[in-house]
């Protein structure tokens, strides 16, 4: 069931979500994951897979950081906090991120015409 | 960053395990709070989850590398390899040790003496100005071509060099020079000390500063100090100041007494502070103005040569071209002082060349020794790791057919002679440590040799040694790995037919290449050895046994009426010969083997004049009558010296017999005379004596006695001569002397035979260095060609065994496998010939009277070389003609 086929999600995108979803606030794990699914319509589904080795990877370099602390639900969780560092990486990725949406939305709209673009 | 992750990865495990947990509770909580029962909703949250190891797992791996996990498994492997076969393994890092360690002896004394740089502001830009002949085929006393500087000379280059922008700073140093050093009330230090002869140096006052040192305590030279006649001034030796001042900052400006004449010293020179040339100096401990103590003309004499001019190049301007322009100078000043003995060119060097260029053959030799040294060990050891393959051709064959890779083997490998190399390092930087106490020990004649040590710069060299050995080693042993036949040897079992060839192949080219070596190295030693033996017999002309010197100096200031010398050496004279044991004793101003004793020019009366510029340069000695006698040194022809003939009576000469050669070809010199060029004062020839060598490696120079009596000199050399040993004369000597004038030092107190054996201890040094690494090396290389044939027959044990059943001699097989194993070892010895020849012309300056094409030495070595060789074959080869063929056919 792990491996029920997901809308695959595009290479570094993950990174730059987990980023955009500490800009919020300090979060742990699951709400890392459930805020990014329900950002997403639950149109993308994150895999534990990949997201603890990706929170871990930014950690190291230096875009996150991270403590022990007590959830919502008062159980010992480890939170991720935003660095300078990574609030810099975040708008850097956006940016180049909104350039890349626009290039593709510009080339794929006109060849096809819009239908249910609205999920 | 990411080797901190490799190191913290289960940490970062045990983390994400605990990262996990929570979201799974997370995860059912919130499931559990949709109404579903406890148990489902775990379930679920799990589900959600996913395989837990494979996460972890993928965590895992991204803080891995994999090369460093890797590495480790092949050390680790390689390791447990080595374990296995301790006796191979301590074989192999024992001669690691030996090899390693006597290279980065040799390089740590190389980098401490060559190489570093002069303790001095900007050392590349000083230089060490010297004056020389410029006359083709002009032969130099000892080969050298520096020659000391006149004070004339130098002052016609300052003149010259002076102008808005010089091309260089020119400053004087004469190293060399001696006191008597003495305490007394109201001066420096403690009063009562006993008298002593310090080594000096003279230099002129802005000396300091062109080197770019400044005095630690007090002050430099002024111009005013460096002038005849001005206020005596000196300056001490960090080292003089703590030993005889108690390092009393107090001392400056305070008195020494320097032969007896009260000196003001004006500084301390820091504890850094250090001047060696190829003149000596470093043993200076008093530095005194050169102005003031050579008194007037120092700079209008061109014919006294007793200075080195020490230069700080101004930036951008070359040696050569400040040594081009000087030439241009000194050629005037010969042009208008055409005497003889001024000479009429400039040559120059580094001064770090001045101070180390005459040792920079001889350590180069002996570091490349060391390499070839471990050259030897490093093909030693791959031959041996070659036939560990072999004999581990199974196993690896087995490996290659579950898929090891090539380059893994290969990395393998690397990794044991790593291993090995490592631990031979670690233990050669300790031996090392220990040869380097007894380097500095040995050779104390070295400049700079007390600063040698084991820096971070040797320990990198020490590390690259290792690295380039593991890397030698591994690679050589692995230049075939056989595997053609993996097939072949899996069917074979332990008997490879035929798979061995390219390891047979390999081996006898790597003991062939290792007996080349050897011979390079035993003829470099024999022929070291030869010269040193050659130097150790030399004749001085004396006999050296049972002969002690010792010098004194008496000051002018205590001994200042004539005859007052006289009577002292006299009385002195008469009290040694009429101690016990004493079978002769003389005076000499320097006795033989030690030194150039000073020269002069001179013309003979009764021969027509000579043409300007044509004198003849006889080395002088003064002598009392029975110095003769007590010396040795015999009588050729007419008569010596009489006690009558002192002081104003004093004008007689004897001269040496080449001197007689030079100065009268085919004549009597007796009663005829010589007369000096510069005093023209004429003596009357009474006598001709047998030659003496001046310097142990020199040939004698025509030498003229003049009396000692004739009141000229206060510095004399005592010759005892003893009837047992003369070492057990010394204490009582100076006993005796030190009871008629307390406040008189005696210095240099040595046998004549040390003086044979200090001249000798570099070529004594070198050559046993040189001896020890070839017979490491010939052992090494003997062990390598048993070892090849050893396993040869055993690997043809079946075959021989055929053989031996099918009616082949033994005999016959004997010879057979003897030649077998000796073939290498005899194109071995035909290449190291040839390397030889050309090897031992980097050594001929070392070599004393020894050819380097020496026929003895090359001879010798190759006739010890076949034996040892034919002694190392011998055994296997008589073992294989000795085989039961039952045996060896069941065997095989």
């Amino acid at each position: 069931m792990a491996n029920r086929p997901n809308p695959e999600m595009l290479k570094g995108t993950l990174d730059m979500m987990i980023l955009r979803t500490l800009a919020q606030g300090d979060a742990h794990g699951h709400t890392i994951a459930k805020i990014i699914e329900r950002g997403s319509e639950d149109v993308l589904e994150v895999e534990q897979g990949s997201l603890y080795p990706a929170l871990h990877r930014l950690e190291d370099r230096g875009w996150v950081s991270s403590y022990w602390g007590a959830s919502a639900n008062n159980r010992r969780a480890k939170f991720y906090q935003l660095t300078a560092v990574g609030r810099k990486r975040l708008l850097h990725e956006t940016q180049h991120w909104r350039r890349m949406a626009r290039a593709i939305a510009l080339v794929m709209g006109e060849t096809i015409p819009a239908r249910g673009g609205k999920s | 960053m990411s080797l901190r992750r490799y190191f913290r990865r289960g940490r970062a495990d045990q983390e994400l395990k605990r990262e996990l947990a929570t979201f799974v509770e997370e995860e059912a909580a919130e499931v559990e709070a949709l109404g579903v029962a406890a148990a489902e909703a775990r379930r679920r949250a799990r589900l959600k989850l996913g395989n837990e190891e494979r996460i972890r797992e993928e965590l895992w791996r991204q803080n891995s590398m994999t090369w460093l996990d890797s590495l480790a498994r092949d050390a680790r492997f390689a390791a447990r390899s080595l374990r296995r076969s301790p006796a191979f393994a301590i074989v192999a890092i024992l001669v690691m040790t030996l090899g390693i360690g006597a290279n980065v002896a040799l390089y740590a004394v190389v980098r401490g003496v060559l190489l570093r740089p002069l303790p001095y502001a900007q050392p590349q830009q000083l230089v060490a100005i010297y004056e020389t002949v410029s006359l083709p085929g002009y032969v130099f006393d000892g080969g050298n071509r520096f020659m000391p500087v006149a004070g004339g000379s130098f002052g016609a280059w300052r003149d010259a060099l002076a102008g808005p922008r010089p091309m260089a700073e020119l400053s004087l140093v004469s190293p060399g020079q001696q006191y008597n050093l003495s305490s007394r009330a109201g001066g420096a230090g403690a009063a009562g000390q006993l008298p002593e002869k310090i080594d000096a140096a003279w230099c002129s006052s802005d000396f300091f500063a062109t080197l770019g040192v400044t005095p630690a305590l007090g002050r430099g030279f002024a111009p005013d100090d460096d002038k005849p006649g001005a206020p005596a001034t000196a300056m001490l030796t960090d080292g003089l100041w703590r030993r005889r001042f108690d390092a009393d900052p107090a001392a400056v400006g305070k008195m020494v007494w320097l032969d007896a004449a009260p000196y003001t010293i004006v500084g301390v020179l820091p504890a850094s502070f250090v001047y060696e040339s190829g003149k000596g100096g470093s043993a200076a401990q008093v530095w005194t103005p050169a102005g003031r103590e050579y008194g007037a003309g120092l700079t209008s004499i061109f014919d006294d040569h007793q200075f080195v001019a020490v230069g700080r190049l101004a930036p951008s301007v070359t040696l050569p071209e400040l040594v081009s322009r000087l030439n241009a100078v000194q050629r005037g000043v010969k042009a208008s002082h055409p005497a003889p003995a001024v000479h009429d060119a400039v040559i120059g060097r580094s001064l770090l060349d001045d101070a180390v260029s005459d040792y920079r053959t001889p350590l180069y030799s002996l570091l490349a020794a060391a390499g070839c040294v471990l050259l030897i060990a490093c093909m030693n050891l791959a031959g041996l790791m070659l036939a560990r393959h072999a004999a581990r051709s199974q196993e690896i064959a087995v490996r290659a057919a579950l898929g090891a890779s090539r380059t893994r083997l290969l990395r393998e490998r690397v990794m044991e002679c790593l291993w090995l190399a490592a631990a031979g390092a670690a233990l050669g930087l300790a031996l090392a440590r220990l040869s380097l106490g007894w380097l500095v020990r040995a050779r104390p004649d070295l400049n700079r040799i007390d600063a040698v040590r084991l820096d971070a710069g040797t320990v990198w060299f020490t590390l690259a040694v290792m690295a380039a050995c593991a890397l030698l080693t591994g690679v050589a042993s692995s230049l075939r790995t056989g595997d053609a036949s993996l097939a072949g040897v899996l069917r074979g079992g332990r008997q490879p037919k035929g798979g061995g060839r390219g390891h047979d192949g390999l081996r006898r080219g790597l003991v062939a290449a290792e007996v080349g070596c050897t011979v390079v190295l035993l003829i470099g030693a024999g022929l070291l050895l030869k010269s040193y033996q050659r130097l150790r017999s030399v004749d001085l002309g004396v006999p050296i046994d049972h002969a002690l010197t010792m010098q004194i100096s008496l000051p002018d200031a205590h001994y200042s009426q004539p005859g007052q010398r006289v009577e002292f050496f006299e009385r002195l004279l008469a009290q040694l010969r009429a101690m016990p044991g004493v079978s002769g004793a003389g005076l000499v101003t320097t006795a033989p083997g030690q030194g150039w004793g000073g020269d002069v020019l001179v013309s003979v009366v009764e021969h027509p004049a000579a043409p300007k510029g044509d004198s003849l340069d006889l080395q002088t000695r003064a002598a009392d009558p029975g110095y003769f006698a007590a010396v040795g040194l015999p009588l050729l022809r007419g008569r010596l010296f009489t006690s009558a003939e002192r002081l104003d009576k004093s004008r007689v000469v004897v001269i040496s017999a080449s001197a007689v050669k030079l100065c009268f070809p085919g004549e009597n010199p007796i009663g005829r005379h010589v007369k000096g060029e510069s005093s023209g004062i004429s003596y009357e020839v009474v006598g001709v004596v047998g030659d003496a060598r001046w310097r142990v490696d020199l040939t004698p120079k025509p030498t003229m006695y003049l009396p000692l009596y004739n009141n000229t000199t206060s510095a004399a050399t005592i010759v005892v001569h003893s009837r047992g040993r003369a070492e057990a004369m010394a204490v009582a000597a100076q006993q005796l002397i030190s009871g008629m004038d307390p406040d008189l030092p005696v210095s240099d107190v040595r046998t004549l035979r040390e003086t044979v054996g200090r001249a000798a201890l570099g070529a004594q040094i070198n050559s046993l260095l040189v001896l020890a690494f070839a017979l490491i090396a010939l052992l090494l290389a003997a062990a390598g060609l048993y070892g090849v044939l050893a396993y040869l027959v055993t690997q043809r044990t079946a075959e021989i065994g055929v053989r031996i059943a099918l009616g082949a001699r033994r005999g016959q097989l004997l010879r057979t496998v003897l030649w077998d194993g000796l073939r290498p070892a005899v194109i071995g010895l035909a290449c190291g010939l040839v390397a030889s020849v050309a090897a031992v012309r980097l050594i001929a300056s070392m070599l004393f009277n020894t050819p380097p094409l020496d026929t003895a030495v090359f001879a010798a070595v190759a006739a010890a070389l076949l034996i040892v060789a034919t002694i190392a074959c011998l055994m296997p080869a008589w073992r294989a003609s000795r085989l039961s063929p039952l045996t060896a056919l069941r065997a095989g």
